[in-house]
């Protein structure tokens, strides 16, 4: 069946059974391949994307619940030129080693930081409790978000604080 | 007018002994540098007891010092806060003696003689022997004090009023330990003092009356607590697969069963906490709980037997025609749909408890009157726990809006159960999800053996 999506502001059709994760679409469809497959079990959040503003694991979200929403991916949320919030902070603070679980912690921090733009340790660490990385570069990761709160904050520009989603 | 007056006589008399039977008096403090020292094996008796009794779970806010009080209990009758039960003179229990303790336990009354309300569950606390509290107070008297005070109770007029509590302890309390039923065994006796006495199992699993008391008549046939079902623990009890005393034991002692999936909510701190006692207590509850609920039927014995043969096979039970019918909007949000892509990897993957997701042919969830609980974690999932390994479930409340919600659940009913579909589903699902219901979200293995977000751990 064709499923009209909106993914980072633009309409997209795909043909897809209703049933396919979103995350295999997003990847094998619209070559959109910031998300990851960890686990496929919405155990690892490396597939993390933003449904309507809130983190949602795309690994076992059946596509045809996205369609009529604002799916956002790490994709959208900035360019290799002007990266956004979240990700500059992620690049200032080397927040990535191998970097493969970074773009689900980057939607789950974004999602934090629109509801939530000045959070304190332990809600960043209980947002980001279900999101897992097996270097272990957890205490960049922290600061990283800390360091994003506080650039969302100070920047007057569209750019930097722009909702996504 | 010798009516009336006689009349007036027989009220003041009445009020007057109503007044004479309230009044409970005041315990002298003991100042803390009076106690005698404590023993150390009576306080590491008394910790186990604790965890029987769960004391932590309402005697502390998640994320604060252990013990220290301040929780809010919300009632059908107003909001109660718990106490701070650590030895601090000022704002806990450091002024308190052991009698004090004695008579707060067995009777509900506080050192001072004000009466306490039942939401401390003094109705099964009266049970507990004047020995395991000397144990309990020892344990609590060796806790580090901790200066804080509870918010104050917010309750209506004249439940204020705590003297009214007399009355309701006329009606409800029946103190003191229960007899031995010499006809049963010393484990199921055992049991039967744990569960009914300091593990107050029927706190939630009984229901209550419209004064909060528990319906003595309808003795574990279910209750609610913080926003979930208790399930019936008697011979209603709504699981699949029956209960027998290996099941229990191992549930209760390990917080999973292969055929009964994990606890999770209240129960998760209860299982948490039950980790602390020896193997023969936890077999003894299982002993007596299993006896309440009674002998299964043949055929409850046969459609377990089938369900757990099915699950082993890698096949679901398809139970009623109507499982075949499309729920929710047909197509593509289909109750079928969404459990294919959501639901289906993990929970149809055969993996192992604790880690693995159930097979709903084996939930008790999805077979129990009430969908509250299948709506709980659907919505919020299963947190992890902190700082060690433990059965995890996302949370969907982002992904699927209420009438995906109401087609899912649907369709677990109809494809997993023989019973009939649920009501109310729409409105139940719409509260929770607005938090106009409250429900306590809880790790798996409880708040208490999670170090940063409980307080278990005493740190300065």
């Amino acid at each position: 069946m064709t499923i009209a999506l909106t993914i980072n502001g633009a309409r997209r059709e795909v043909a897809a059974d209703a049933a396919t994760p979103l995350l295999y679409v997003l990847r094998n469809d619209l070559a959109l391949n910031g998300a990851k497959f960890g686990c496929g079990l919405g155990q690892c959040g490396a597939c993390t994307v933003m449904i309507d503003g809130e983190a949602a694991l795309s690994c076992i979200t059946p596509v045809a619940l996205a369609e009529g929403r604002q799916v956002t991916t790490v994709e959208g949320l900035g360019t290799a030129e002007a990266p956004g919030a979240v990700q500059a902070a992620f690049i200032e603070l080397q927040a990535a080693q191998c970097g493969y679980c970074i773009p689900g912690m980057m939607m789950s921090a974004q999602a934090l930081l629109q509801a939530n733009p000045a959070p304190t340790d332990a809600e960043i660490r209980n947002a980001l409790q279900t999101n897992l990385c097996r270097c272990g570069t957890h205490m960049r990761i922290l600061a990283a978000v800390r360091r994003a709160s506080e650039l969302m904050q100070a920047s007057l520009g569209p750019a930097a604080n722009r909702k996504a989603g | 007018m010798t009516v009336l007056r006689a009349l007036c006589a027989v009220v003041v008399l009445g009020l007057v002994g109503f007044l004479a039977y309230a009044w409970q008096s005041e315990i002298a403090p003991q100042p803390p540098a009076s106690r005698p020292a404590l023993d150390p094996a009576l306080v590491e008796k008394g910790a186990r007891l604790a965890a029987v009794g769960n004391c932590i779970a309402c005697h502390t806010v998640p994320g604060k010092a252990a013990f220290a009080g301040g929780l809010a209990l919300p009632t059908p009758f107003g909001t109660i806060y718990s106490t701070n039960i650590t030895p601090d003179p000022e704002t806990g229990l450091g002024l308190w003696s052991e009698a004090a303790f004695q008579r707060a336990m067995r009777k509900g009354v506080d050192r001072e003689g004000r009466h306490l309300y039942p939401a401390f569950p003094y109705d099964h606390y009266t049970r507990v022997s004047a020995e395991d509290n000397r144990a309990l107070y020892a344990f609590i008297m060796s806790r580090d004090p901790v200066k804080a005070t509870p918010p104050a109770n917010e309750l209506p007029f004249p439940l204020n009023v705590r003297m009214i509590l007399a009355g309701w302890k006329l009606l409800f309390l029946r103190e003191g330990e229960l007899p031995r039923d010499a006809s049963k065994s010393d484990a199921w006796n055992r049991g039967a003092y744990l569960t009914e006495g300091l593990g107050h199992c029927g706190g939630c699993h009984t229901p209550r009356n419209a004064l909060g008391a528990m319906d003595s008549k309808r003795h574990f046939a279910g209750g609610e607590a913080e926003g979930w079902q208790a399930y019936a623990i008697n011979g209603q009890s709504p699981a699949p697969v029956p209960w027998d005393q290996d099941a229990m034991a191992h549930y209760l002692r390990h917080g999973w069963h292969q055929y009964h999936g994990v606890s999770r909510g209240p129960m998760a701190e209860v299982t948490g906490n039950l980790a602390l006692l020896p193997d023969a207590d936890v077999a003894a509850i299982a002993t007596y709980v299993v006896d309440v609920m009674g002998t299964p039927s043949p055929q409850q014995i046969e459609d377990g037997k089938k369900r757990i043969d099915a699950v082993s096979r890698h096949h679901s039970v398809v139970a009623t025609a109507a499982a075949q019918a499309p729920t929710g909007d047909g197509g593509g949000r289909s109750g079928a749909a969404i459990y294919a892509a959501a639901c289906g990897t993990c929970h149809d993957s055969g993996r192992p408890q604790p880690f693995g997701g159930l097979s709903f042919t084996l939930s008790t969830a999805v077979n129990a009157p009430s969908p509250q609980n299948i709506v709980n974690v659907t919505l919020f999932g299963l947190p992890p726990a902190d700082g060690e390994a433990s059965a995890v479930m996302p949370g969907y409340a982002s992904v699927l809006n209420d009438r995906d919600m109401i087609a899912l659940l649907n369709h677990l009913r109809a494809q997993f159960t023989d019973r009939p579909a649920w009501t109310g589903l729409e409105e139940m699902v719409r509260k929770t999800r607005s938090g106009e219901h409250k429900v306590a979200v809880r790790p798996a293995d409880g708040i208490e053996r999670a170090p940063a977000n409980v307080g278990a751990e005493e740190k300065p």
